[in-house]
């Protein structure tokens, strides 16, 4: 396999703590080899900083492989940079060209305030499934596991929300902050399976509750989390957890 | 040091629920007075957490990542094991129990190995209840399916993402727990020690990864799941965060270590590109269902792979073993991948890599057949490496991928430092010298769900213990020294990256210490290590403070653990004399290339014990001896 390498210039966002002020930095970085991951490529620049005595950019990230949700860099305005279906950790530098400009920026939220440079706190959703996002169940308490036949179909469904990684992307490509992609699909895996029904009503409410209190704004249909998400988390998930709230208010 | 592994006398089948009759109960009114620190929340620790919350005792989780969600075990793909025997093909607990034995080749305790078999059916219950999508037939009832060459279909598993999805179950079941108060919950926060007073574990040290901030936490038992160390090699398939540290620290502070060698290394990952490598992935193992591995007989042939005719390839896998062909063993293809690597028939441009190649399967499947089986495997290689496996054969080749080794523990999986308590993949227990495919999710939920809630409550109910307390000196003592390392990294200012040493060790282990070992090597590599180590902690280069968010100052801690495990792991495959599971010695192996184990002289688990470090490491091994009273062992035979 032979690669070409080019030369990268950086823009990234550097801020020391949630209370400081921020600034754009920028960098070159040459010899960027085309089969890096662009994590690797900060991987790189960072060997450079920390010889030189600077600063080294922290990023967030643990699995490398679009599946633990840790990453969520926000690259020339997009969550996740430019690929489609594909979180940053993904993303490889073929995808850019000798000589461009890139632009890293945190995932911004009120709701997401910023630790350190690309870094920011998402403990948010972490209280949202607290107040709701399971199935009450009590360790051994479970009944045989054929018991519960889920029809194919609707397990299906029920998995393609069950997937979503928690990675805050589509909170920060909304014009208003909203998490209700993430809490909506949470509801929507839920909600769908027998399993779930019990506590339906409670759920929806407790969540969405929850969601607003945290200061993610409302959702007014700009389906930008929809195109952003590294896993195509349907849009729909927002209409069942709207419905399913209404539902529920008039059912309590 | 007394190693008991307190197995229950009695015919196996009975062991466990014999041992759940005389256990120790305590009152929910006791459970309430009574607090339990959770170190990690992959499949064993929110498991564990959420359950021993559930029964009423008063809990705190830890984590490195920012949510308990993000631990490694959301990354496993493949599935979970089960003898349910819903395809009706004859499973039974007892042929789990008996793969999963034989599998690691003969070298882990039968009783422990039948718990996990018994216990595994519940897994799927609980998973099922707390809405975990599995795959499911038309019917609405649970599929299944075969996995790592078992001869029945007891996997279960949710599309490639099973480990995300059970994850998602238990994380969700410990949020609940959160909710209602039982459970502090405190990500971000990574253990540094462990608080031991009167030889019983009651507390730790962490730091607070966004502040710096050094705390104290007390309890009347630590229970440590905090995960495998197999990114003492750097390059894994690992998680970047997963490390030693935990068990490391407990093992410098009385915990044995045991069987630290092994280490399974998995054939078919994406081969490393560059220098700039940080990280290796896993393609499924189901791919050498369809896809067939070769290399070009010829080592100087440069043609490219669909240039070179049948007769010019070398279908080494097929050849050498014809009854399972491509399905051999995960460390028979690896051992096998890296012989004809190293004879020069690699492929690539590193030549460390084989082809895995779906040119037959998709002229007898078609490509939207191959597609259909595999096109999220195929998308993702193509994302890596800009290559069409549809059109040229996969490259891949072995990585590491688990460690079977661990923190020594008993039947009650209780460590010999009374109170300390250690599940998952950090402990040594149920896999002998080689895991199969889908048992490490079983093990961890196993462990969480249905072994520590019972055995944890009977040691508390067991011993006299006093209120957990962080006044005490040993408190003070431990973070003191924790905060002396911290500060110790910080001022050597060096030349060198944390992460080029991290490198350079890892380069030492895959080559001496990997995927075959010799006595010859394993001597050097005990030295290399030991001078590279030196040279760590005169030359590293750690940059800012302690004070704030700073991962460069995490790694470095965490890689100056790995230093010292990695010696210990050369020791324990130096005294390995035999070969068996992912262990290979090459002094040990048939004129095939096959493995000779030796149980007359090594039937044993090696448990380490920590006695100082000078230059040098100093430990002290301790044999718990095996015995084999339910299955006789047998040589593996793949031919
Ligand atoms: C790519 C991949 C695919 C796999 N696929 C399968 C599969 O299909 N089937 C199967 O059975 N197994 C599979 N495995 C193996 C399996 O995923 C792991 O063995 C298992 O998930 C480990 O779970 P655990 O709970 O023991 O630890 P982990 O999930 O590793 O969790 C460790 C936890 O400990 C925390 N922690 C670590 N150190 C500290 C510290 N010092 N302080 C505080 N917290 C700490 C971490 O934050 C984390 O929460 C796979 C592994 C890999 C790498
Ligand atoms: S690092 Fe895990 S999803 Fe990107």
């Amino acid at each position: 396999m032979s690669s070409s390498t080019m030369t990268i210039h950086l823009k990234i966002w550097r801020q020391k703590n949630s209370h400081s002020k921020g600034r754009f930095e920028t960098y070159t970085l040459d010899q960027v080899d085309e089969h890096m991951s662009f994590l690797e490529m900060l991987d790189v620049l960072n060997e450079q900083l920390i010889m030189e005595d600077g600063d080294p950019v922290e990023f967030d990230y643990d699995c490398r492989e679009g599946i633990c949700g840790s990453c969520n860099l926000v690259i020339n305005g997009k969550a996740h940079g430019p690929k489609h279906l594909t979180a940053v950790c993904q993303l490889h530098m073929r995808n850019y060209n000798d000589g461009d400009t890139v632009v890293i920026e945190p995932a911004r939220a009120a709701a997401f305030p910023v630790i350190k440079d690309l870094v920011v706190d998402r403990t948010a959703f972490d209280r949202i499934i607290e107040a709701g996002g399971y199935v009450s169940v009590k360790t051994g308490s479970a009944p045989e596991a054929n018991l519960i036949p889920v029809n194919q179909k609707k397990a299906n469904q029920a998995f393609d929300f069950a997937t979503c990684i928690g990675c805050g992307a589509c909170v920060a490509a909304c014009p208003n902050s909203s998490a209700s992609l993430f809490t909506g699909a949470k509801i929507a895996h839920l909600n769908k399976l027998p399993q779930g029904q019990p506590e339906r009503n409670e759920r929806v409410l407790a969540m969405v509750d929850q969601m607003q209190k945290e200061g993610f704004g409302d959702c007014s249909n700009f389906a930008e989390c929809e195109a952003v998400c590294p896993v195509g988390i349907s849009i729909s998930a927002i209409a069942e957890m709207r419905r399913d709230y209404m539902k529920a208010l008039f059912d309590d | 040091m007394k190693l008991d592994s307190k197995v229950p006398s009695g015919p196996l089948e009975e062991k466990w629920s014999k041992h759940l009759n005389e256990i120790k109960l305590l009152s929910p009114n006791n459970k309430r007075k009574h607090s339990v620190i959770v170190v990690g929340t992959g499949l064993a620790g929110a498991s564990a957490a959420a359950s021993l919350a559930e029964l009423g005792y008063h809990v705190k989780v830890f984590c490195i990542q920012d949510s308990g969600r993000r631990a490694h075990s959301i990354a496993a793909q493949g599935g979970i094991n089960a003898a349910k025997n819903y395809p009706n093909d004859g499973d039974s607990i007892w042929r789990l129990f008996y793969d999963t034995i034989k599998g690691g080749d003969y070298r882990s305790r039968e009783a422990n190995v039948y718990r996990l078999a018994e216990v595994a059916n519940e897994i799927i219950d609980q998973a099922v209840a707390q809405g975990v999508p599995f795959a499911r037939e038309y019917s609405g009832l649970l599929d299944n399916r075969s996995f790592g060459g078992a001869q029945v279909s007891r996997t279960f598993y949710a599309r490639g993402q099973t480990g995300q999805q059970l994850l998602l179950g238990a994380y969700q079941a410990m949020m609940k727990m959160v909710h209602t108060g039982k459970i502090d919950y405190h990500p971000r926060k990574e253990m540094l020690d462990l608080v031991v007073i009167d030889g019983q574990a009651r507390g730790i040290i962490t730091r607070d990864l966004v502040s710096g901030a050094m705390e104290k936490w007390a309890a009347d038992a630590v229970v440590l799941c905090t995960g495998g160390y197999g990114n003492v090699f750097y390059l894994s398939t690992n998680a970047k965060n997963s490390n030693v540290t935990a068990a490391w620290r407990c093992h410098k502070r009385g915990a044995a270590f045991a069987n630290p060698c092994y280490v399974q290394i998995h054939p078919t990952c994406i081969p490393v590109s560059g220098d700039y490598q940080s990280k290796l992935t896993l393609m499924s193992e189901s791919l050498r269902n369809d896809g067939r591995v070769w290399v070009p007989k010829d080592p100087k042939d440069e043609r490219k792979a669909d240039k070179i005719p049948e007769e010019d390839r070398y279908y080494y896998l097929e050849e050498r073993y014809p009854s399972f062909g491509n399905l051999v063993p995960r460390d028979v293809a690896s051992r096998n991948a890296k012989i004809v690597t190293d004879e020069g028939m690699g492929v690539g441009a590193t030549g460390k890599a084989v082809y895995l190649d779906f040119r037959d399967a998709i002229l007898r499947d078609g490509e939207d057949g191959i597609r259909a089986k595999y096109g999220n495997l195929f998308d993702m290689y193509e994302n890596i490496t800009g290559e069409n496996p549809y059109k040229v054969p996969m490259r891949i080749f072995p990585a590491v991928h688990y460690t079977m080794g661990g923190l020594w523990v008993d039947y009650d999986l209780m460590s010999n430092v009374p109170g300390l308590f250690v599940a998952g993949e950090a402990n040594f227990s149920d896999h002998g010298a080689n895991r199969l495919g889908a048992s490490a999710l079983m093990q961890g939920l196993a462990d969480g769900y249905f072994v520590l809630p019972y055995t944890l409550g009977n040691f508390i109910a067991d011993s006299d213990l006093s209120r957990p307390d962080t006044d005490h000196e040993a408190f003070e003592e431990a973070l003191s020294a924790s905060k002396a390392q911290i500060d110790k990294l910080l001022a050597i200012k060096g030349n060198k990256t944390v992460v080029e040493f991290h490198r350079d060790l890892g380069n030492i282990l895959w080559d001496k210490v990997g995927i075959s070992r010799s006595r010859e090597g394993l001597q050097q590599a005990i030295n290399d290590i030991q001078v590279l180590r030196k040279e760590f902690w005169q030359n590293v280069r750690v940059p800012g403070e302690a004070g704030y968010y700073n991962k460069y100052l995490e790694f470095a801690c965490r890689v100056a653990d790995f230093f010292e495990l990695a010696e210990l792991m050369a020791e324990d495959a130096l005294q390995r004399e035999e070969s068996c599971g992912c262990h290979l010695r090459e002094e040990f192996q048939s004129e095939e290339g096959e493995a000779i184990r030796n149980d007359e002289k090594y039937s044993y688990v090696a448990a380490w014990e920590y006695k100082g470090l000078n230059g040098k490491l100093e430990e002290k091994l301790h044999k718990e001896d095996l015995e084999f009273e339910f299955v006789e062992p047998t040589q593996r035979s793949y031919k």
